[in-house]
C-alpha cells in the first residue's frame, strides 16, 4: 500500500463529509466504507451557534484521520491563510490544497496551485494538491515539495468518472513512485475500480456517496469496488486486443464438418 | 469601535482579538482566526490590538469534500 506522508492506510478510500442527509447517515457511511481518512473544511461561525463544534465532535468520535481542504479558495493568499487556520483547528499538517480557477468547472488554477504548494510545503505542511492530469504541472508540484498528487477524474460533483483515461494512465506511468489519488468527478463504483485498475493508490470522493439514495450502502459498494480494482492491478491485467483469441484450446478438437 | 465580523458590522468594546472573541461568545470554542486576511494563531490573540474597521474572520470545523 502507498504511503501518504508516512501514513499507510489499509483502505485506499478517502471520503468527503459534506452533503449527507444527516450526521447519523454520514457516520454510518464512514463506518460501512471502512475509510480511514475523511475530508473536512472550515466555515465562518458566529458566537451564538455551535454547529462546527458539534460536527468536530462527531468526527472525533469516528476515530478517523482528517484531511482539511481549502475548498472555495480562488487565490493563493486565501488558500494559504485557510490552510494555516485548518492546521491550528484540526491539529494536522495535512492539507488538501484547492486553488480554484473558474466557477463552471471548478477546474484547479494550476499556476496558483504550484505557488501555494511551495509556500505551504516550505512552512511544514504536507500538501495533497487537487490538480489536473497535466504531467508538467504534476512535475512542478513535486518540485514544490508535494509527495502526493491528486488529479481530478472530472469536475467536482459531476459524477462523470474518468474524463481523460489516457491522461491519467500516462500520469501513472510517468510517476510510478508518487502516491496518486483520483480526486473528484467519480460517480459510480465502476469509475473508482477503473482508476484503481490503472494503478492509482487511492480515491477521494464525496457526492457520489452523500447524494446516493442510500449513502451507507453506496459507501460500502465503493469500498468493495476499490478493493477489487486494486487487486486487479496487482494481478496484472491482460492487454486489450482488437481481434478475438480463442480461450478454449483448438488442439484436439473433434473433426465434425 | 466597529469591526467587520465575518462580513457583518459589529460594535465591540474589546481592544484585543482575544477580548473581542470572548465578548462575542467564542470562549472555549474550537475556532481559527484571521485579521484583515492574515492568520492569527490562538497564542497571539491576546497581543493583536484591533483598529476601527478591521476585518475579523472566525471559522470553525465544517463538512467538506
Amino acid at each position: 500500500m502507498a504511503s501518504f506522508y508516512g501514513f499507510e492506510p489499509n483502505n485506499p478510500l478517502f471520503l468527503g463529509t459534506a452533503r449527507y442527509p444527516s450526521p447519523a447517515i454520514l457516520a454510518d457511511a464512514v463506518k460501512r466504507s471502512g475509510t480511514e481518512v475523511v475530508t473536512v473544511s472550515l466555515r465562518r461561525e458566529s458566537g451564538g451557534e455551535g454547529a462546527g463544534q458539534a460536527f468536530w465532535e462527531l468526527i472525533r468520535e469516528l476515530g478517523v484521520k482528517v484531511l482539511p481542504n481549502t475548498a472555495g479558495c480562488y487565490t493563493v493568499k486565501e488558500a494559504v491563510t485557510t490552510a494555516q487556520m485548518a492546521r491550528e483547528v484540526f491539529g494536522t499538517p495535512w492539507i488538501k490544497l484547492e486553488v480554484i480557477g473558474e466557477e463552471d468547472t471548478l477546474q484547479p488554477d494550476v499556476v496558483g496551485l504550484i505557488e501555494a504548494a511551495r509556500i505551504l510545503s516550505d512552512d511544514g505542511f504536507q500538501v495533497f494538491p487537487y490538480t489536473t492530469e497535466d504531467i508538467v504541472v504534476a512535475g512542478r508540484l513535486v518540485d514544490a515539495g508535494c509527495e502526493v498528487l491528486m488529479p481530478w477524474g472530472a469536475p467536482i460533483g459531476s459524477g462523470r468518472g474518468l474524463n481523460n483515461l489516457y491522461g491519467l494512465r500516462t500520469l501513472r506511468r510517468h510517476f510510478p513512485d508518487i502516491p496518486l489519488v483520483v480526486d473528484a468527478g467519480i460517480g459510480l463504483p465502476s469509475h473508482a475500480a477503473q482508476a484503481m485498475e490503472l494503478g492509482y493508490d487511492g480515491i477521494l470522493l464525496n457526492t457520489a456517496v452523500a447524494k446516493a439514495g442510500d449513502p451507507p450502502a453506496m459507501a460500502e459498494a465503493f469500498a468493495l469496488a476499490i478493493r477489487a480494482g486494486r487487486l486487479a492491478f496487482e494481478a496484472q491485467p491482460i492487454e486489450a486486443r482488437d481481434m478475438a483469441a480463442p480461450s478454449t484450446p483448438v488442439m484436439g478438437k473433434a473433426f465434425l464438418a | 469601535m466597529t469591526l467587520l465580523l465575518n462580513g457583518a458590522p459589529r460594535e465591540i468594546a474589546g481592544k484585543t482579538l482575544a477580548e473581542v472573541l470572548s465578548e462575542l461568545g467564542y470562549a472555549g470554542r474550537i475556532v481559527a482566526t484571521a485579521v484583515n486576511g492574515d492568520f492569527v494563531p490562538a497564542r497571539k490573540r491576546a497581543e493583536v490590538a484591533l483598529n476601527e474597521g478591521d476585518r475579523i474572520e472566525v471559522v470553525a470545523p465544517m463538512q467538506g469534500g
